[in-house]
């Protein structure tokens, strides 16, 4: 037997070997942890319609944004943020605060080696991508409407 | 009302993410990526504000509303202002998260340092 | 015809001294009390953590060198390896002392690489006395394999939880204590696996390897030994390598386990287990040295496995290329 047949034959044993862990109770957990940040930023832009009910629905949004950014990077900060996300995965990954979480965790693991080469080169290490991605699907957005 | 919408919603689209996870096996990075695409394309198509309007946090504060958003200022501008918008709107209408993000890492990176996991 | 791989001692060196220095968390697992010392902080009062596992190799080079009963001016080689980019934590620690020092690379098998190079170098009465030593740490090889430490992700089931701790240990042409009898190097061998968070599979094949050259070698059977002992294949990889054997018509028995699998408890929620070249180097030089100088095990067949990626080499997509050297210890009561 070859070795290309050999490792194919070992990658699909241990496929099957690896033991299935049951979806469910994380699946659980990433939706009412999910839905919970989601009704916390709800609850901060109600506040902030009511104490400033003359301010446009656009710039409560942004401040709503800012205040979730704000407590996401605080929580990292003092630690807690990364045993939310074990127990959340998906339900603190895709809300905006771990958004704020990937950009803070880098900057306080790379600290040591300096605030230029450690901190802020190694910032966007995980949130670089969104940032390059998201902006370069915005300008072809942008494109194609100019032209429709 | 409101609540329960922005709740459900947002439960939902953070379950289909960790769905993603786990029959996939892929980074927190790319479930980024993702998101931020979803939200890129359902704004484009103008699927975002007909759902924004009744699950409001529900799809504004998972990443998939920075996603709407960038999308959003790029045809807003491009509108207001032609060709330039295309590289000005994106950023403009996002700057305020970026900025964000960026100040407070810097700042709480400043103040504490990362501890090993439990 | 295979080519031997197999060393056998004729003077069989003597550990005359071991030391196993482990962090907190480490020190609440399965092993806890064999350890002579858990650390209370994983810092260790370091203001970085690569700092702190360096340091944590000296503590253990200096306490196996006490335990052994002789002088640091008697220690004539000096032989670590660690997980770091170019072994910064062995060569740094190395730095401040006047040994003579060869830096090793085995990844996680670095301990049976590090005993198998010195047993070779003592028993050829090149040196007297040799000093070898690994480490890892859990916070330096996040950081550098995976994720940082506060980023809110969720590890997969397969994955492996790197141990803090550092290990050591005085080897001697005569003395007291259990003597290397054998030593099989190993073959990089590789299966293609490319699956990072799945270390376990990706180093089966290569202890599968290794312990059929080791028992065709040495005309021995597993029945022959009282413990078979892998380092980190986890609870998966275990499992993967009792299969693989016994694909190749060798059962192994109840005699058979694996210090990652048996290095945490089941509360302390590790997935597959404990990882890392401190994982084996702490539990062969607290609990198997115990065991081999009490006279509980006789013979030890110490197999730890090591993976020899870099995170370059997996971006690039190559699949994971593991290794896997054994010795052979053989206990002597301490009255003898």
């Amino acid at each position: 037997m070859d070795d290309k047949k050999r490792n194919e034959a070992y990658n699909n044993y241990v496929k099957a070997k690896i033991p299935k862990t049951r979806p469910w109770p994380s699946l659980f957990n990433s939706f009412w942890i999910g839905g919970v940040i989601c009704c916390l930023g709800q609850g901060i832009n109600d506040l902030i319609m009511l104490a400033f009910p003359n301010m446009a629905e656009q710039t409560a949004w942004t401040y709503t944004l800012v205040a979730l950014i704000f407590l996401a990077s605080f929580l990292t900060g003092i630690g807690v943020y990364d045993r939310i996300g074990k127990f959340a995965g998906g339900g603190s990954i895709v809300p905006i605060t771990g958004f704020s979480n990937s950009i803070t965790s880098p900057a306080l693991e790379f600290k040591n080696e300096g605030i230029i080469y450690g901190m802020c080169v190694k910032m966007f290490t995980i949130a670089g991508p969104v940032i390059v991605i998201g902006i370069i699907a915005s300008i072809l957005v942008g494109l194609v409407y100019l032209f429709i | 009302m409101y609540y329960l919408w922005a709740f459900l919603i947002g439960g939902l689209i953070c379950m289909i993410g960790e769905l993603l996870i786990i029959k996939t096996n892929i980074t927190s990075a790319r479930i980024l990526v993702t998101f931020v695409l979803v939200g890129v394309a359902l704004e484009a198509f103008g699927i975002f504000d007909p759902i924004s309007e009744f699950a409001r946090a529900g799809i504004n504060v998972p990443i998939v509303g920075f996603g709407a958003s960038l999308a959003k200022g790029a045809i807003g501008a491009v509108k207001a202002r032609g060709l330039i918008g295309a590289f000005t709107g994106g950023l403009e209408a996002t700057a305020a998260g970026i900025a964000a993000a960026v100040g407070f890492a810097f700042l709480f990176g400043l103040i504490f340092k990362a501890r090993t996991k439990k | 015809m295979a080519k031997n791989q197999t060393v056998k001692f004729k003077n069989k060196p003597v550990i005359i001294g071991s030391y196993s220095i482990v962090g907190p968390k480490e020190g609440e697992g399965n092993f806890g009390e064999f350890f002579d010392y858990v650390m209370k902080s994983d810092s260790f009062g370091e203001k970085t953590y690569e700092k702190a596992e360096r340091k944590m190799i000296q503590h253990a080079v200096v306490g196996a060198i006490e335990k052994a009963k002789i002088k640091p001016s008697d220690v004539d080689l000096f032989l670590s390896g660690d997980l770091l980019n170019q072994i910064i934590s062995s060569s740094y620690a190395a730095r401040d002392f006047n040994f003579a020092y060869l830096g090793l690379f085995g990844a996680c098998s670095t301990m049976a690489e590090s005993l198998a190079v010195g047993a070779s170098l003592v028993d050829g009465k090149l040196f007297d006395h040799v000093v070898c030593s690994t480490s890892s740490h859990f916070s330096t090889a996040e950081r550098q394999f995976r994720f940082p430490l506060e980023l809110g992700n969720q590890r997969p089931p397969t994955s492996q939880w790197t141990v803090t701790g550092a290990g050591a240990c005085v080897l001697a042409p005569k003395g007291k204590g259990p003597r290397i009898t054998m030593a099989t190097f190993g073959r990089v061998v590789d299966y293609g696996i490319n699956d990072v968070n799945d270390m376990g599979a990706a180093m089966a094949p290569a202890a599968m390897d290794t312990l059929l050259a080791h028992f065709r070698d040495s005309n021995t059977t597993p029945d022959d030994y009282d413990l078979i002992v892998t380092g980190d294949l986890g609870k998966l990889g275990s499992e993967i390598l009792i299969d693989l054997m016994e694909d190749q018509g060798i059962k192994l028995g109840l005699n058979y386990n694996d210090c990652g699998q048996m290095y945490f408890t089941r509360k302390q929620a590790t997935l597959s287990g404990g990882s890392g070249c401190g994982c084996s180097a702490t539990v062969f030089n607290s609990f198997i040295m115990k065991k081999l100088r009490d006279g509980s095990y006789k013979r030890v067949l110490f197999a730890p496995t090591g993976a020899l990626l870099s995170t370059t080499a997996t971006q690039q997509g190559d699949t994971i290329p593991g290794i896997c050297h054994a010795i052979v210890v053989e206990g002597v009561k301490e009255e003898d």
